[in-house]
């Protein structure tokens, strides 16, 4: 079998795909045939020149509303993937692309691939590759059965690039009922004051973990030295167990993946759930009380010593120097 | 009102994973529950307490009638469990163990709400949550920071890139809890030895209706090719801090034109 049509879940960050989306694309023009998008959201028109200078030909769009994507999104690809047998459907493992993957794959009873980081053909078969054990072990898995193959892969696969298409035709489809299924409506929006760069799109990323010590000594370890530094800041695991900093900045297999040019470890031990969302990064400075801990074991750079002696001096040695 | 929580008994996350020749999860360990699933326990504790009444129960499956996880949930506070057992779940993939567990709460009945983690620690498919509600016709409302239940609705704070959402539907729902979201509390003694004697409901694939041929090996309708070890990164330079460690830190990054 050859792969005829491809088709990505297409997400947006305000008016422009998202990065995983573009990296989809990109790779989803390796696997051959037609390539198209579906968007599930309010401004299909203002996606579709960077849809198009990705490669989709064309992009489908659902305006879900005032309701909560991922049922609607469901309930469109259903019928649209009736109608236009996509061989394989292609989702950001995001927050979104996964309420609209796993209720999809009810509605068509397939199966699904998730946390994929890397994607081929081979021969008629498509194989999802994803890390287990921490990032230790890899395992590549087909799909067994009838097309169309589900999976979601994780943001930062692969490099996006573009291939110099014009804008992706918009086709509107209008929302379908979803039932009770799509009864969650979104309320309100509040966006969270960001200074400096995105977690998964910073250069230069520091995370705290337990080894901080306490919530009070984020801000002006971790936070600061982010902030000096011009990067975003991190978190393991166990802080966001703990409470002390929010989900959202949990690097780690149940957080994001990073792989920026610089990755500050500080007081963390180093987990296999926190380093397979790190251990990509170009560089790994690694600050830890415990000279036996797993984290010293990737580090480029390894201080074995206390976060609250060597974190305050370097941050005001690099403030003396701007 | 009546909160069924999925959880999930899985090996010492501590402990290195390895597969087993059939290529699943080596379970032969004593199970535990999931950590990311004390959560969504506690979360469902209190919530049926702020609504004056009412069970937690548990909802999970296994190959091996283990129930060493459950009790850990029980002792927590929940009134129950139920636990689909089966030979012939060996080998299910994520939508199976959805279509499982669907039925699992149909089974402990009259369920307002269903709780569960984002996904889980070990398989981390993270798509159960979503694919019950589906499967139960139902809305589902995903990774929750906070929860609130009142008047037949539930309405959640949304973890979302910018930030969060509000997000709201009527019950029943599903819902699945971020890590972190309450404080789980620490079994008491007395609920440590209350939980030996609560009712853990044990059904097979067949007692939920399922045809066994749907789940497990069978059912599955993916297929690992290979297995290999990812490339290893090697460990560079290790410093004893003596109290000038910083300005080491400070030529790496200015080597990398970082600063």
């Amino acid at each position: 079998m050859a792969i005829s049509k491809v088709w990505v879940f297409a997400e947006a960050d305000g008016d422009k795909p998202t990065s995983a989306t573009l990296e989809l694309l990109t790779k989803a023009r390796e696997l051959g045939g037609t390539l198209e998008a579906v968007h599930v959201g309010p401004n299909a028109d203002a996606l579709a020149p960077g849809l198009g200078e990705h490669g989709a030909t064309t992009v489908y769009a659902v305006d879900p509303g005032d309701s909560l994507p991922g049922a609607i999104a469901a309930a469109a690809l259903e019928s649209l993937v009736g109608e236009h047998r996509p061989d394989v459907v292609l989702f950001a493992q995001s927050y979104d692309g996964r309420d609209a993957l796993s209720r999809l794959s009810v509605k068509l009873d397939r199966p699904v691939l998730t946390n994929g980081t890397s994607l081929r053909v081979d021969g008629d078969k498509v194989v999802v590759g994803a890390a287990i054990f921490g990032g230790n072990t890899l395992v590549d898995t087909e799909f067994v059965g009838e097309a169309p193959f589900l999976a979601a892969i994780r943001p930062k696969s692969f490099a996006a690039e573009p291939s110099g298409g014009g804008p992706a035709a918009v086709v509107t489809v209008p929302a379908p009922d979803a039932g009770r299924a799509g009864e969650a409506k979104v309320r309100e929006r509040h966006v969270e004051e960001r200074e400096g760069p995105k977690l998964e799109e910073a250069a230069i990323v520091v995370s705290g973990g337990r080894g901080i010590g306490s919530a009070e000594a984020y801000e002006p370890l971790v936070e600061q030295l982010a902030k000096l530094l011009g990067g975003a800041s991190g978190a393991s695991r166990a802080i966001v167990d703990a409470g002390w900093v929010p989900y959202s900045k949990q690097v780690g297999q149940t957080g994001k993946v990073v792989k920026p040019k610089v990755y500050l470890a500080l007081g963390i031990s180093g987990a296999t759930q926190h380093m397979v969302g790190m251990k990509g990064s170009e560089n790994i400075i690694a600050v830890n009380k415990d000279a036996e801990a797993p984290i010293f074991g990737i580090a480029d750079l390894g201080v074995v010593g206390d976060v609250h002696q060597v974190i305050p001096k370097l941050i005001e040695a690099l403030r003396s120097r701007s | 009102m009546n909160i069924a929580v999925c959880v999930k008994q899985i090996p010492d996350p501590n402990v290195p994973g390895k597969l087993d020749d059939d290529r699943t999860l080596d379970r032969s360990g004593k199970p535990q529950i999931d950590d990311s699933d004390m959560y969504g326990v506690e979360m469902a504790l209190q919530l049926v307490d702020k609504a004056g009444g009412g069970e937690v129960i548990l909802v999970s499956m296994a190959p091996n009638g283990e129930v060493a996880g459950l009790r850990t949930g029980l002792a927590m506070g929940s009134a129950r469990a139920v636990l689909v057992s089966d030979d012939a779940l060996a080998g299910s993939d994520a939508l199976s163990t959805a279509k499982v567990l669907a039925k699992a709460v149909e089974r402990a009945g009259g369920v307002d709400l269903v709780l569960t983690a984002t996904e889980s620690t070990d398989g981390y498919t993270g798509t159960i949550p979503a694919q019950i509600a589906e499967l139960l016709g139902w809305p589902s409302l995903t990774f929750a920071k906070k929860i609130e239940v009142g008047d037949g609705t539930v309405t959640i704070q949304r973890q979302t890139e910018a930030g969060y959402d509000v997000v709201e539907a009527s019950l029943p729902a599903v819902v699945s809890v971020t890590a972190g979201v309450v404080e789980p509390r620490y079994p008491s003694f007395k609920g440590i030895m209350a939980a030996k004697n609560k009712p853990v409901d044990q059904v097979t694939v067949t007692d939920l209706g399922l045809d066994p041929s749907q789940v497990g090996w069978s059912g599955a309708r993916q297929q690992i090719v290979s297995v290999g070890a990812a490339p290893q990164r090697q460990a560079g330079e290790k410093i004893q801090d003596d109290g000038e460690a910083y300005q080491r830190i400070v030529s790496f990054l200015e080597d990398l034109k970082v600063v």
